[in-house]
């Protein structure tokens, strides 16, 4: 019996919400007394062994090229047959993009029962009932996992990573009888140098209020002294200033950052649906009756064109950056 | 060309969210339904835009639900959509209600089958990669373009900080988010010709729940806002770093 964690790499690295779930994983295990090990697909480039430092005490390495782009039916088969081979009573994912992708392919294989987008630990006092986030980030629900099997996807900065410090995994290599993958990657396009949106602890993000996207330069000076990613508002998208990716709110990416700063934007209740679960949120808007100060916890009421230049310079400040 | 379009219901975006019965139900009671908008804006509008480039293509909707979800299937068939079919059954479960999707998907024989990429009343992102399982059909989630090529999908979809075109063989199940398609809303020539379409209504299959909801609860509300005043944003960095330590 083991807890059987996912490793989500992506051209070799691992993703910060794949160490998440890994450190939620080892934490699910020690909670169940029983041993925590993952499963990696595909070449790696960082040493996997060094995982041992969140605890882990085993990997199992499916290495592979055809498994370094995903494909969500190939993964499953795989995951399914390190599963059942270890005995894993409990696997876990981030509910990310690979997690979305995965985990509900491989709950109707080993027909075990799933919760997408956990925050907690599970409650294993009466069953097994984890918390979600459900209506967008407005409520949670306790879901309980009725079968044998059970499998967590957990939401990204839902769980903090956490190291030890020491030791070392025993990375053991596994053999799978798949290996045919059907859907072929014939082009990746990453945006350089950008800290992904849904992994930024972060987020500086802009309205309809910045009144066009040739303004969006003090944004990214902002974001980029912050180490942080760039976000917006739907009709902001729409009107194609920004990326699509960049849209946050109901319909868009449901984040939830250690700091959310929201710069002309009204706060109506789908944009908010979307980021309610920042830690901590901060409102820039010209409007003292716009909605979204009443989600904020610190809040400027003023001109953004005037109000973003000085904060770029006080955090440089404190920073201590020319 | 065959296209299974998977329509859920949803609760329009402005609503309230409470519960009653000690917290166990959604208090759906005075609740707007409307088509789910992952479903609506990228899943059902491409399925049309691909319709209108290949006239013999046909597009068939499904909801898993009772006889209140049909106000929200008829409007989705007066956006397209030849036909739709209705399997009358509820359940919060993904693993029942996929199921019930893959039983009629099977005996459609379909080349396509789309679906939002979730719901946003329960987020489970789940029913579509459940059905793909079911049909033993690869899986292609958060896509943002769909084309097709011959017997071919050439599928643009979401990566951590930016995104990748693959492509695969019909029959493929796609999941579908914003940059899909071209916004629309429903004219009254498709409100008129929608009553005219055949709405099916099938019993469900035998099928278990894997899951089920023990509780809800709603986020702790907010202590209220600190304001900073404008001309003092050095203020506002010193609680951000101090107080909030966020940087
Ligand atoms: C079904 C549905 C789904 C939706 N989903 C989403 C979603 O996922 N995400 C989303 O964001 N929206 C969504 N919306 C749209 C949402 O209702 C709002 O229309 C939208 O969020 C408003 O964007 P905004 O705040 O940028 O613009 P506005 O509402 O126009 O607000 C602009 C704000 O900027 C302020 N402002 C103006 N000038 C300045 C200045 N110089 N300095 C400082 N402040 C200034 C104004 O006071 C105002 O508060 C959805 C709507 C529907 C119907």
């Amino acid at each position: 019996m083991s807890v059987l964690i996912f490793i989500d790499q992506s051209e070799g690295h691992i993703k910060k919400a794949s160490l998440e779930a890994l450190s939620y994983g080892v934490k699910v295990a020690e909670n169940l007394g029983v041993g925590a090990e993952g499963v990696a697909l595909g070449s790696a480039s960082e040493d996997l062994a060094a995982l041992g430092q969140y605890g882990v005490k085993k990997i199992y390495h499916v290495n592979k090229a055809t498994f370094n782009h995903l494909d969500a039916q190939a993964f499953t088969s795989v995951i399914a047959e390190v599963a059942q081979s270890s005995g894993a009573k409990v696997i876990i994912f981030s509910n990310n993009v690979d997690g979305k992708a995965i985990a509900p392919g491989l709950s109707v294989k080993l027909k075990a029962a799933l919760v997408s987008g956990a925050v907690a630990l599970p409650d294993t006092a009466n069953g097994f009932v984890v918390k979600k986030t459900v209506f967008s980030g407005k409520a949670f629900a306790n879901i309980s996992l009725n079968t044998d099997v059970k499998i967590i996807a957990l939401n990204p900065n839902s769980y903090p990573v956490s190291a030890t410090g020491s030791g070392t995994a025993e990375v053991v290599s596994f053999d799978v009888k798949t290996d045919a993958t059907k859907v072929k990657v014939t082009a990746v396009n990453k945006v350089e140098g950008e800290v992904p949106l849904s992994e930024a602890d972060i987020v500086v993000s802009g309205g309809r209020g910045l009144k066009g996207p040739e303004n969006w330069g003090m944004i990214e000076e902002l974001a980029k002294l912050l180490g942080a990613a760039t976000a917006c508002s739907r009709p902001v998208a729409d009107a194609h200033w920004r990326p699509h990716h960049e849209h946050v709110g109901q319909t868009g990416l449901a984040i939830a950052p250690n700091l959310y700063i929201a710069i002309g934007i009204s706060g109506a209740i789908q944009h908010l649906a979307g980021v309610n679960r920042s830690k901590t949120i901060v409102v820039i808007n010209k409007d003292p009756e716009a909605p979204f100060f009443k989600a904020a916890d610190y809040g400027i009421v003023g001109d953004a064109f005037g109000v973003v230049p000085k904060l770029i310079e006080e955090i440089k400040k404190v920073k201590g950056v020319a | 060309m065959k296209i299974l379009v998977c329509i859920s219901k949803a609760p329009d975006t402005t609503t309230k969210i409470a519960f009653t019965d000690n917290n166990t139900k959604f208090a759906a009671d005075a609740v707007q339904w409307i088509i789910n908008p992952y479903d609506e804006w990228y899943a059902l509008v491409r399925a049309i835009e691909l319709k209108e480039k290949d006239a013999s293509a046909v597009i068939h909707l499904v909801t898993v639900g009772e006889a209140d979800a049909e106000p929200v299937i008829r409007k989705a068939l007066a956006l397209g959509g030849d036909e739709a079919i209705r399997i009358n059954a509820s359940s919060q479960d993904s693993y029942y209600i996929a199921s019930q999707i893959a039983e009629v998907a099977k005996q459609g024989a379909y080349d396509l089958i789309l679906t939002g990429k979730e719901t946003i009343d329960y987020n489970g992102s789940c029913i579509g990669g459940m059905v793909a399982e079911l049909l033993n059909l690869p899986y292609v989630s958060l896509a943002t373009k769909l084309l097709l090529n011959g017997s071919n999908a050439v599928i643009t979809r979401e990566i951590e900080g930016g995104e990748e075109v693959c492509d695969v063989a019909l029959p493929v199940l796609v999941s579908c988010q914003k940059g899909m398609a071209e916004a629309r809303i429903p004219n009254m020539r498709g409100i008129m010709a929608a009553r005219t379409r055949p709405l099916k209504v099938v019993e469900p299959v035998a099928a278990d729940n894997l899951t089920s909801i023990v509780s809800f609860e709603l986020p702790p509300a907010k202590a209220g806002v600190k304001l900073v005043p404008a001309d003092n944003p050095a203020e506002l960095v010193r609680l951000l770093h101090e107080e909030a330590k966020v940087f």
